[in-house]
């Protein structure tokens, strides 16, 4: 193998020929400079034999060794707990584990006393053991891990043999890093100011390296394969972060073409950092909620990082999805109690069960349907299996004490579905009064709209539901009957039919009325094109996914709700949807020409 | 004493690095061995290098065995770890 990379090498490098290599983006953004190969760090030992009478020198050696690294460790873990946060610094906690694992340690002492080799030895064979089997792991998770534990083994390595730490503080100019890898350490160590980017031959989308890399803020592209063969020192590079590109030795009219993506990638991101932190709200000050979706408890750094005003749609589906048995309730409330208290002050609204359709369940044993889009599914599932239905309510309820937490129940039809959820929440909310368990119990619960008798009879729903949301998909596609996913129809599929903008419009009159208010989680809200129309509406609150909020928000504080009233009126009045939305398209471009580029 | 009980792996990420980490020193803090079984391999639970040779990924069944004075409370309080959804912190 070895041999083999050799070979490439003398092929690839040298020659100054352009190479372009596909890896893994890692690390969003884009670097032009010099590459600075980091050679393979050398720590293989050299095999001795050692007599009976000299195993217990080399047992406390290697206990010496192990102690001085524990100490190593504890001192990075301190270093990057404090320059990058704590969660970074617990990737050391886990390599004390390593370092302190008594099987580990009992094999290597084992293994010493029956071979009579020296400590070095014994103990590379013995890790060379475990990556091994790693490696062939299935999981690409698991096969990540590897890393770590090198990175261990070669500290406690140098402290048997003594040679010393490769270091990034040695780099004199700002470089493009090259290596075959980087472990965690390496990574730890780098400045933002003189590591430009960096790439490597081996690690995946979950390396540590990966995931340090994007909090450092520093563009970089894992899992190239050959990157350390085409390279060599001094080379002129470009690595594309955003698509996991490097091209080595480019022309200039590439590298001209990268300045340009580079700017273009960098104010981006500037204007988003600015945007984060300001309030969603018009030039003339009406507030427009500019919420986001998601569907793991993981997802709610993103909402935080786009500047999102909480949550208006957390999908529960995934609890359900990919296994054999049902959640359970315990299971539920630990992920409700967890986004609450995450994105508290700020609210997050729960939509119950929305099963059926295309999200068809395994162990639920649901009929196979002609018309699963109008079949058994979503609260209609629901209310027919009370058993699973409360056990999520449940949950719910017992989450809600914890942060700002709503629910509410999609593909309502009508009130008589509203009114029977309500009352098995009724149930719900007795029971856990009789167990003593805390729930809010002024919990907010509104319907979705997406069915069009919901829309139409919102005058009815809006005197008992304490808010709306409008649900797009499901709402365009039952209103001008469309299967969006037939391609033979797909072009009817129209967010800006008259129709469509008519139950939206009624939708939240009807919910004004009552005075409560109205937000939309469908794709619709995220679509820009559509913003100043639904603003114009009267629309409270868009949700949608969080990399889409920063241009929502951008939008709502560039123009006067005045001017989006008129608009919205206007639009009304045309004929067709293919008018509304080239009006709608012009006007922004007219208020929010920044914008031009993301429209196209 | 000896306590055993089958347990679904419910961890999203299965028992891997971060899960596995939180078994690792919770099991540490028990008198009692830990032994976890996974097909016909049988490793320490009191060890992260054993575990990740498990290879347990979500949804695999698994035994957790206790031998000692506290066997009941460790497996009890270890098959619980196991079955959060969520991946907990490093205590």
């Amino acid at each position: 193998m070895k041999e083999k990379k050799k070979d490439n090498k003398d092929k690839l490098a040298g020659n100054g020929k352009q190479v372009q290599l596909k890896g893994i983006p890692a690390a969003p953004g884009i670097a032009i400079g010099t590459a600075h190969v980091f050679g393979t760090e050398n720590v293989l030992p050299t095999s001795r034999e050692i007599t009976e009478a000299g195993i217990p020198a080399e047992i406390s050696r290697f206990k010496d060794a192990l102690a001085k690294t524990r100490k190593d460790i504890l001192a990075i873990e301190k270093k990057i707990s404090r320059e990058m946060g704590v969660e970074h610094g617990k990737i050391f906690s886990a390599h004390l584990l390593v370092l302190e694992d008594s099987v580990l340690v009992k094999e290597v002492i084992t293994r010493l006393s029956k071979k009579k080799k020296n400590i070095e030895s014994v103990f590379a064979e013995v890790l060379d053991k475990y990556v091994g089997v790693l490696a062939e792991a299935k999981d690409e998770y698991l096969r990540d891990r590897i890393a770590d534990i090198t990175d261990v083994g070669k500290r406690i390595l140098r402290n048997l043999t003594g040679i010393e730490e490769r270091s990034m503080e040695s780099l004199d100019e700002k470089s493009i890093i090259i290596a075959y890898d980087l472990s965690p350490s390496d990574t730890a160590m780098m400045h933002k100011g003189r590591v430009l980017g960096f790439a490597t031959d081996i690690g995946g989308r979950t390396s540590h390296t990966a995931i340090m890399a994007k909090s450092l803020e520093i563009p970089a592209v894992v899992g190239l394969e050959s990157i350390t063969d085409a390279v060599k020192n001094g080379d002129r590079v470009i690595l594309d972060g955003l698509h996991g590109v490097v091209i080595v030795n480019p022309s200039g009219k590439l590298v001209e073409k990268y300045e340009k993506e580079k700017k273009k990638y960098e104010a981006l991101e500037k204007g988003l950092i600015e945007i984060r932190s300001l309030p969603s709200e018009t030039l003339d000050g009406k507030k427009v909620g500019v919420a986001g979706n998601i569907e793991l408890p993981e997802d709610v750094a993103s909402v935080v990082s786009h500047g999102a005003e909480g949550i208006g749609l957390y999908r529960t589906e995934y609890f359900y999805m990919n296994r054999k048995d049902l959640p359970s309730e315990e299971e539920q409330f630990n992920a409700y109690k967890s986004v609450a208290q995450r994105i508290k002050p700020q609210s997050v609204v729960v939509r119950t069960l929305d099963l059926g359709g295309d999200k068809f369940l395994s162990q639920l044993d649901v009929p196979r349907e002609m018309n699963p889009f109008l079949g058994w599914r979503a609260i209609r599932f629901c209310l027919a299996r009370p058993d699973i239905f409360k056990s999520q309510l449940r949950a719910i309820m017992r989450a809600s004490v914890y942060g700002n937490l709503k629910m509410m129940y999609p593909m309502i039809s009508g009130v008589t579905e509203f009114r029977q959820a309500n009352e098995l929440l009724e149930d719900v909310k007795k029971e856990l009064r009789k167990e003593g368990k805390p729930f809010n119990e002024d919990i907010e619960v509104g319907a979705m709209i997406e069915v069009p008798s919901a829309a139409i009879t919102s005058n009815i729903l809006a005197k008992e539901a304490d808010f709306f949301s409008i649900g797009t998909n499901d709402l365009i596609q039952y209103s001008l009957a469309v299967d969006r996913v037939n391609e033979k129809i797909a072009y009817l599929y129209e967010p800006t039919h008259p129709a469509v903008l008519e139950l939206v419009r009624m939708v939240i009159q009807n919910g004004h009325n009552e005075g409560i208010p109205v937000a939309m989680c469908g794709e619709m809200a995220g679509d820009i094109s559509l913003t100043l129309i639904l603003m114009g509406l009267g629309l409270d609150e868009f949700s949608t996914s969080p990399i889409a909020v920063p241009e929502i928000k951008k939008i709502v504080r560039s123009v006067n709700y005045f001017d989006a009233r008129e608009i919205a009126e206007k639009a009304l009045k045309f004929n067709t949807g293919r008018e509304i939305l080239e009006f709608s398209r012009a006007k922004l471009l007219e208020m929010v020409p920044d914008l031009a580029e993301d429209l196209a | 004493m000896t306590a055993r009980r089958e347990v679904v792996v419910k961890n999203r990420t299965g028992l891997h690095a971060r899960p596995a980490a939180v078994f690792v020193q919770l099991a540490n803090k028990f008198e009692s061995d830990i032994m976890i079984e996974k097909d016909d391999q049988k490793v320490n639970g009191k060890s992260i290098m054993g575990i990740l040779m498990l290879a347990a990924e979500r949804g695999a069944r698994i035994v957790v065995e206790a031998v000692g004075e506290d066997a009941e409370q460790a497996v009890n309080e270890l098959s619980e770890v196991l079955s959060q959804e969520i991946e907990l912190d490093i205590a």
